[in-house]
């Protein structure tokens, strides 16, 4: 996917602006918080399963390479075919080159953030191929012609009545449904044909299991599952890091997962593929291909941000975070918004490009509190700060007051003079009305709220001339 | 330490505190003189640096640290009334860790280094003798929560408050948008923010909102005061202290 246009002020600004997204996310944001809290005080092993995830994605990453070539080598065992794609434009060619290969004419995709990572539909449609989203959420915001706002709930931007709206346009003949329940069977109704017209089906794969070469998805719809039990050929698009030792630690991340995503204890659909249709087998897919998608991650685990290659793509960070509840997913920019985003976009598509992305973050540490895998997401926003300053993207006018104040903080004698000047002449402009409504300066604080005056000399000062007693 | 008959305590007087609310540097004086503390105020220190560590930019961070450090390491613990501030003390053995000299004094004074709050239940005992009536509401600032585990121990001492009432807000735990230079940087995101907290404390039916940040609370007293709530704000300190004779923050001084 490319980047979206303007910056990441210009699209908070009209998300902040925009009354139907407002309305959604004020609809969402506490549904996601207070289910995965339910589900979380139901497990009391829930912390230590979260230990354990952490622990068995890092055992992986230390030896990532061998694990890889287990997964490939039982899979193509197992008769399936893997292909490893050094970046986004290589991941393309193999897709594109297998649906060619099979003469297809419908690609039907489950939901899958890689290939939305890798910009695959556009160049599919390029190709002429009709392709359709099968998850609901994907489907609206493909009619809509929009990007996911959310990697688990892409089209939680949209109120039902936009959903309305869209599905009244691209569904004629159709008497208009307003009811969720209608929507979503008037989906079901328009899906159900594709499936069954879909030579290629393109899933996602929340895991890779190395023992068994099996792909795990992980579905509240079953459009997974009929993607890739319908179609011809069946290709999984995965990241490099998604790969697990055995079915033993599956259950572990299972376990951590729907918890940590949607509040449920288990999503209702959890489908393991292991390989292409055996003879005798009564259903599967003649082919099935995996695509490794490297795209910059091998780079990340020689680096600072390596924790984030844990990341099992729940969307807890971003359910949490106060900063995406206000503007929303397409704020960020790209594929993956909120925390996770903050991080992974600056590394993908460059540092000087997403500025914004790290700094537009409270250091809050919610994300970071209920990351089921404990990615220190929030040290590591403001690691990538660091990278920032370190690249020399700091903007000049922030560079000069930062060594400014830095130098002034060393001299104690000045610092404390200038803090009592500042002192005097805002209790000076405040008068007795305690708080200032606007101060040269201050533009950006006074905007939106009042600053509270200063009550009184530095508290160093008085403290000083108080012969330290009272 | 804490067994210490008297321990002696640095104060670390927050730039904020410093400037624009002595009344909780000397609240908490009075809190840990209470606590059986000798209180010591360095006159020398000036920030933690947490501005320069919050921007990325580590190499000034680290001088303001090691700066920090050699004012307060002769105390036998630094206390100081923000969960900010301490969170960046606790930080610096990380901010350090490459310096070998510095890195063991980093260490060193993370280990002794206390919010006020959480100092005056987990490490000294204190008697609270003060009045307040009113029905108040806990803001949990993010740093204090997250990374010191500040939470049970200010509603523990503020239960001893003869008069007021706590009562608990929605929400208590979400960042109220205040971030540092976040909110001068973002101002339109953090005023969405903090209208998100202020609609929780207007839900809770408090006439008092207490935290234990004073960047926090300048942030959701600015924004009460603009739109002409007539909530009062005070640091939890303040309280305590039982210094609640004069203005709350951002309010008149004729009150």
């Amino acid at each position: 996917m490319k980047a979206l246009p303007g910056s990441f002020d210009s699209r908070a600004e009209a998300a902040l602006a925009d009354p139907s997204l407002q309305k959604a996310l004020a609809n969402f944001k506490p549904l996601f918080v207070a289910k995965r809290a339910a589900a979380v005080a139901e497990l009391p092993e829930f912390e230590r399963l979260r230990d354990a995830a952490a622990g068995i994605k890092d055992a992986v990453l230390c030896e990532l390479d061998v694990w890889l070539e287990r997964y490939a080598d039982k899979v193509e065992s197992l008769g399936g075919k893997v292909h490893f794609a050094k970046d986004a434009e290589a991941a393309r060619e193999i897709i594109r080159d297998i649906c060619r290969k099979a003469g297809a004419r419908t690609v039907c995709k489950g939901k899958s953030m890689v290939s939305e990572e890798i910009g695959l539909n556009e160049v599919l449609e390029e190709d002429g191929y009709r392709v359709v989203e099968t998850d609901l959420g994907e489907y609206i915001i493909q009619l809509a012609k929009e990007p996911p706002s959310h990697i688990i709930a892409p089209a939680i931007h949209k109120t039902r009545e936009q959903v309305a709206d869209l599905f009244a346009q691209n569904h004629p003949g159709r008497p208009r449904e307003d009811s969720v329940a209608g929507l979503v069977n008037e989906a079901r109704h328009a899906l159900r044909e594709r499936f069954f017209q879909s030579d290629v089906g393109i899933t996602g794969g929340n895991f890779l299991i190395a023992e068994t070469g099996t792909s795990v998805i992980v579905t509240n719809e079953g459009n997974g599952d009929l993607t890739q039990t319908l179609s011809r050929i069946h290709v999984v698009t995965s990241g490099i890091e998604r790969v697990i030792p055995t079915l033993d630690d599956l259950s572990v991340f299972l376990r951590l997962l729907a918890r940590s995503a949607t509040g449920q204890d288990t999503e209702c659909y959890t489908t393991l593929s292991t390989g292409p249709r055996r003879p005798g087998d009564v259903d599967g897919p003649e082919e099935y291909h995996v695509v490794l998608v490297d795209n910059g991650r091998s780079k990340m685990l020689a680096g600072r941000f390596r924790d984030m290659l844990r990341c099992i793509r729940c969307g807890a960070c971003m359910n949490h975070c106060p900063v995406y509840g206000a503007v929303g997913g397409h704020a960020y920019g790209w594929v993956y918004p909120g925390p996770m985003g903050s991080i992974l976009t600056p590394l993908f598509n460059g540092l000087a490009e997403t500025y914004d992305l790290p700094n537009a973050c409270t250091l809050n540490g919610r994300c970071q509190s209920v990351c089921p895998v404990r990615i220190p997401l929030t040290d590591l926003i403001r690691t990538m700060r660091n990278e920032q300053v370190k690249a020399g993207l700091m903007p000049a006018s922030q560079r000069r007051m930062m060594a400014a104040w830095g130098w002034v903080a060393r001299q104690p004698g000045l610092y404390r003079a200038l803090e009592r000047l500042g002192s005097r002449m805002m209790r000076l402009r405040a008068g007795r009305r305690g708080a200032l409504s606007s101060l040269p300066g201050a533009g950006a604080w006074t905007e939106g709220r009042d600053l509270p005056a200063p009550a009184g000399p530095t508290f160093i000062d008085q403290w000083k001339s108080r012969g330290r007693e009272q | 330490m804490s067994q210490a008959k008297r321990p002696r305590v640095g104060l670390l007087a927050t730039c904020l505190m410093n400037v624009f609310r002595p009344n909780i540097g000397f609240s908490a004086v009075d809190l840990l003189r209470a606590a059986g503390c000798e209180v010591a105020v360095p006159d020398s220190q000036t920030c933690c640096g947490q501005p320069a560590y919050s921007a990325g930019d580590d190499e000034l961070a680290g001088r303001m640290a090691r700066q920090l450090i050699e004012q307060f390491e002769g105390y036998d613990c630094l206390v100081s009334p923000s969960g900010s501030c301490v969170g960046t003390v606790r930080k610096y053995p990380q901010l350090l860790a490459g310096d070998a000299q510095w890195a063991p004094r980093a260490e060193a004074l993370a280990a002794r280094s206390f919010e006020l709050l959480s100092f005056l239940v987990d490490v000294r005992q204190v008697d609270i003798q003060a009045r307040y009536p009113g029905r108040a509401t806990y803001h949990d600032s993010c740093s204090g929560l997250r990374q010191l585990g500040v939470k049970r121990q200010p509603r523990e001492l503020l239960s001893k408050v003869d008069g007021l009432e706590l009562t608990e807000m929605e929400d208590a735990e979400v960042c109220c948008g205040f971030g540092g230079s976040f909110c001068v940087k973002y101002p339109k995101i953090s005023e969405k923010m903090v209208d998100d907290k202020l609609r929780s404390i207007g839900a809770s039916g408090a006439d008092t909102l207490l935290g234990g940040d004073l960047g926090c609370l300048m942030n959701m007293a600015g924004r009460l005061k603009r739109i002409g709530s007539k909530v009062r704000v005070w640091h939890t300190a303040e309280v305590l202290a039982g210094r609640t004779d004069g203005a709350a923050i951002g309010e008149e001084e004729s009150r």
